[in-house]
């Protein structure tokens, strides 16, 4: 049996899961100042009357880094960047312990200009004044050559408690975003780190002792030692266990949109035969753009209990949140209670949700019905729209090849998921008025956890050979290997298989979930100088794809 | 944090699978650095620079400003088409207000392409700019637009399109022809008789430095610029004056072109040439794009700079100061110029031989246009390919008068058909293009 565990913005919930389905679920409420008792309290709940010997795994998505970016509880931590030339790094500073340092490395890969061992000594000493005990080392083009970053990191290494390297973070080239990620990884890292070494002792005490896995962004999982290294990626795990937990309901060979409808929020994804869309380049939410891989989702702000308004004549929801619906108790009316007047949901106090809708319908000039009729319509409408942008906007995406340009995958989705509390309302409104066919989850309130709890480990790897320079790296794996002129694609391949497997199994993968394997992107060019071959470049990704662990897919239908 | 000043669109399509032939100086591997560059910069998140998703030219956008024998799919493959679409698209962030200014980061380029095109010249199949000048023209009825072409070749392909134009000012810098492919652009062509001196040339001797570059921006560009007061300012934003490229032999770096695009303030920019592929293209476009976006680009310095070896002789100094001169003078006496090119009604003859060094083309032409005083004047040309076709294309100008109207379709019935295996009418006013 397996276990999966979403910390939510309102409710924790907690599933445990046989191959007959949902076993058992419970509900916590999320007690933001106190995570740990919340998480520990689901799981103590759902052990209850269940032998722990009979768990096989358990996943754990919380929003521990995400409340620590928001409330910028983020410990100060050191960052010492090296840009060479190009923008002012100044730009990119994370804090007060921010040094631009010499030093610079090309896009070959090629060393420029040499780290000056003084100036890091001087930072060194400047930063442990400071108190300073993590500290991250991010150089430009790091990703092509890491050396400067493990000359500083071996210059440091005496002086703090753990160091974090900018070509660990990711393959993907975007300096400023590995300064932003980096920073992020250390400065969450203690914070992670005593919760979850907190959570593994209590459960161990509970007699749990299966390795425990952590949802990512990107919707996949990681164990918790690799989480240890990269406790970033934890960030926006939510929005992603939601995904997951849609996915059963997906339909095969074609796309769908996932619309999570919560409280203030409603998230959008989308699924390409089962699987979902991921961020191009990594996360970004506002302002905050990283290189976490992470699935491609947006939220609005409008949910059950946005607070109605009339402006000028005109109806407006959200995007705050006064407080639950009138129905429940709350101050100000609210799309639930629309609903409730409507008799789409038929739980709530009815006649203070009448009275809510009433004081709208006055400002509007329509009944009580006309009115309510009207919110739940323009709710739907606000949400459809924001989705159908984003739409517009992935399929609008630039493309950097002929190939790509005239063969450009266009997304289409022909089915909509809803999850969230208000699901089967909104499900047949949407289907109404847009004629697409669309679908409540079942046991929608769960669907989080049991997305958490299905979710398999996800990894990518990155490789880049340079048959002029001789060598075939993937430095985000620490991998650097000579070759010979007649390295081929072929040998390409089958490097970045064999260190995708690993990479799978060090984070904690199941040997059985190994195959959904994909070359997300492969290029070959040849190297001319002075008119006459010089060698190849050759750049792949490859992937194990987000989505769910085998043996459990008919169980939820 | 950092923002862009300016808004700034960008298209940029590397072709990543679209070469000339394998070891051809404008191939795959062409625009690969500069993305790289590009990328770990994180330009594309700097709010305010806006990413642009190319779209393909038409055979209409051609004919706007081509002649393209036999026809138009014949001498262009989808790069072609994708890269004069996304100078299209650039055009329209610009003009609709989207962004302040855009840069088109595109392959391949277009300034050698002439107004018949057999094939490729000079690594071009059609004119990019040109079919873009001719959409932002018919699409939004802009009248007077400057074209400035900083590529170190000269950018004859541009200069042909718009010989006979009053109001597009074509103002080429580059590479004394005598050292160098196409061996045309010097200080006397100065454009058709309806349209002398709104074409300028300006050969620079090689070795010229960034202070060379700038001494003629701000000598002469500028101030004609400023005189002739155009709506719209292109830029073919040619990067082989880099001193590393392997085609030229010049001595300018990515801090001059950021600071020539600081001083010309181009609506947009169009990339043409530059082959110092590792070395330039990657800080050349960068500082392009920051100067085009108001970003500081002082940090963007090529890892091998040293100003002291770039430095240019007094001899060059005195030759660009004696050019300059010599072209500002002509710029003075344009109008006299037009004056005593021929009376109205009359008709002009030139004769024309190019040659195609890509597709090995040879072509002679002969030019007839009319005097006018009203408009740029119709015209026809004769060309033969050798090998090649025959044909003969005649074009009546966007803004031309009831008279230049008239000729052209008397030169158009008038040709003997089996003279020629095509004959094209490009009618700019109606917007109409006939071929029989
Ligand atoms: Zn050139
Ligand atoms: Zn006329």
């Amino acid at each position: 049996m397996i276990i999966g565990l979403d910390v939510g913005g309102t409710h924790t919930y907690a599933v445990l899961l046989s191959n007959q389905g949902v076993e058992k679920s419970v509900k916590v409420t999320t007690n933001h100042a106190d995570l740990f008792s919340t998480v520990l309290s689901g799981f103590t709940q759902l052990l209850e009357s269940i032998d722990p010997s009979q768990i096989e795994r358990a996943v754990i998505s919380t929003t521990l880094t995400t409340n620590a970016i928001i409330q910028q509880t983020m410990e100060p931590v050191g960052m010492i960047v090296s840009a060479g030339p190009g923008i002012d790094p100044e730009f990119f500073r994370t804090g007060e312990h921010y040094y631009a340092v010499s030093g610079s490395i090309n896009h070959r890969g090629r060393e420029k200009a040499s780290v000056n061992e003084m100036q890091i000594q001087d930072i060194a000493k400047k930063m442990v004044d400071a108190g300073i005990e993590y500290v991250g080392v991010v150089s430009k083009f790091c990703v092509r050559n890491p050396s400067h970053e493990i000359l500083i990191k071996r210059m440091l290494n005496k002086y703090f408690k753990k160091i974090f390297l900018g070509h660990h973070v990711s393959g993907n080239l975007n300096f400023p975003r590995r300064i932003a990620t980096t920073h992020l990884n250390a400065a969450v890292f203690s914070l992670h780190k005593s919760f979850f070494e907190a959570v593994k002792k209590s459960l161990t005490e509970k007699g749990l002792t299966v390795p425990i896995q952590i949802l990512k962004a990107d919707g996949g999982t990681m164990s918790l030692e690799a989480s240890m290294h990269f406790p970033g990626q934890t960030v926006l795990s939510g929005p992603a266990a939601s995904i997951m937990g849609a996915i059963p309901y997906a339909p095969e060979g074609q796309d769908a949109i996932v619309l999570d409808i919560g409280g203030t929020t409603t998230d959008i994804a989308f699924l390409v035969d089962k699987a979902p869309l991921l961020e191009p380049v990594g996360i970004q939410r506002g302002s905050y753009k990283s290189l976490i891989r992470s699935l491609r989702t947006d939220s609005k702000g409008i949910g059950g209990d946005s607070t109605l308004r009339v402006k000028d004549g005109n109806l407006t929801i959200g995007p705050d949140r006064q407080g639950p619906a009138m129905a429940f108790g709350g101050p100000l009316p609210t799309p639930t209670d629309a609903m409730v007047v409507l008799n789409v949901m038929d739980t709530g106090d009815r006649e203070k949700a009448t009275a809510g809708i009433e004081t709208i319908a006055r400002q509007l000039g329509l009944s009580i019905e006309e009115a309510a009729e009207k919110i739940f319509k323009t709710c739907c409408t606000i949400i459809l729209k924001k989705t159908f942008e984003m739409i517009d906007q992935i399929n609008s995406q630039p493309v950097y090849t002929v190939h790509d340009f005239l063969e450009g995958y266009k997304l289409s989705p022909q089915k909509i998921l809803v999850l969230g509390g208000p699901a089967p309302f909104f499900a047949q409104k949407i289907e109404d008025l847009y004629q697409i066919d669309t679908l409540a989850v079942p046991n929608s309130p769960v669907a989080n956890a049991v997305g958490a709890a299905l979710a398999r480990t996800t990894c990518e790897v990155s490789l880049y050979a340079d048959t002029e320079q001789g060598i075939v790296t993937a430095h985000e794996e620490d991998f650097a290997e000579p070759i010979s002129k007649t390295f081929s694609e072929d040998d390409l391949m089958e490097t970045a298989y064999t260190l995708l497997k690993e990479k799978a199994i060090n984070s904690g993968a199941d040997p059985e979930n190994l195959e959904e394997v994909e070359v997300v992107e492969f290029q070959k060019f040849n190297i001319i100088r002075n008119f006459s071959p010089r060698g190849k470049i050759f750049r792949t990704k490859m992937q194990l794809k987000p989505g769910l662990i085998k043996g459990y897919e008919t169980v939820l239908h | 944090m950092l923002k862009a000043l300016h808004k700034t669109g960008l298209v940029f399509f590397p072709a990543f699978d679209w070469a000339i032939d394998p070891t051809h100086p404008e191939r795959e591997e062409r625009l690969l650095y500069t993305q790289d560059q590009v990328t770990e910069e994180g330009i594309f998140d700097i709010p305010g620079i806006i990413e642009y998703k190319p779209m393909l030219a038409t055979a209409e956008d051609i004919r706007r400003a081509q002649f393209c024998v036999p026809d138009e799919a014949a001498i262009t493959t989808e790069s072609h088409l994708i890269s004069a679409g996304g100078a299209k698209v650039i055009a329209d962030a610009v003009m609709n207000k989207e962004v302040k200014n855009g840069f088109a980061l595109i392959r391949p380029p277009g300034h050698h392409s002439m107004r018949v095109s057999h094939g490729g010249r000079g690594f071009c199949h059609i004119n990019i700019e040109a079919i873009m000048v001719e959409y932002i023209r018919s699409r939004y009825g802009v009248k007077r637009i400057a074209i400035v072409d900083t590529d170190c070749h000269h950018g004859d392909g541009t200069d042909n399109i718009f010989w006979h134009d009053p109001d597009v000012l074509f103002i080429s810098l580059h590479q004394d022809g005598r050292t160098m492919f196409p061996g045309t652009g010097f200080p006397g062509e100065l454009g058709g008789p309806n349209a002398k001196g709104s074409n300028l040339n300006i050969p620079l001797p090689p070795g010229t430095s960034t202070e060379g570059y700038l001494y003629v921006i701000n000598h002469c560009v500028l101030p004609v610029l400023n005189e002739f007061k155009p709506d719209l300012v292109i830029n073919s934003a040619g990067q082989d004056n880099h001193y590393t490229d392997p085609l030229t032999n010049m001595n300018f770096c990515a801090q001059g072109y950021a600071e020539l695009t600081t001083l010309l303030k181009p609506d947009i920019a169009v990339l043409e040439g530059g082959y110092a592929i590792e070395g330039a293209l990657p800080y050349v476009n960068l500082g392009i794009i920051l100067a085009m976006a108001g970003i500081d680009y002082t940090g963007v310095v090529e890892p091998d700079y040293n100003p002291e070896k770039l430095k240019q002789s007094v001899s060059i100094t005195d030759k660009i100061k004696k050019t300059t001169a010599q072209i500002n003078k002509y710029w003075s006496q344009r109008f006299q110029m037009r004056e005593d090119a021929g009376k109205p009604g009359e008709i002009q003859i030139r004769h024309k031989e190019i040659f195609y060094d890509t597709d090995n083309i040879f072509e002679r032409q002969k030019e007839r246009v009319r005097i006018c005083k009203d408009c740029g004047g119709c015209f026809e040309i004769d060309s033969q390919a050798t090998p090649g076709f025959h044909i003969l294309g005649v074009h009546i100008p966007i803004n031309a008068c009831p008279a230049c109207i008239e000729k052209g379709y008397e030169f158009f019935d008038k040709s003997v058909e089996n003279k020629y295996h095509h004959v094209f009418l490009m009618d700019r006013p109606k917007g109409n293009y006939h071929i029989k």
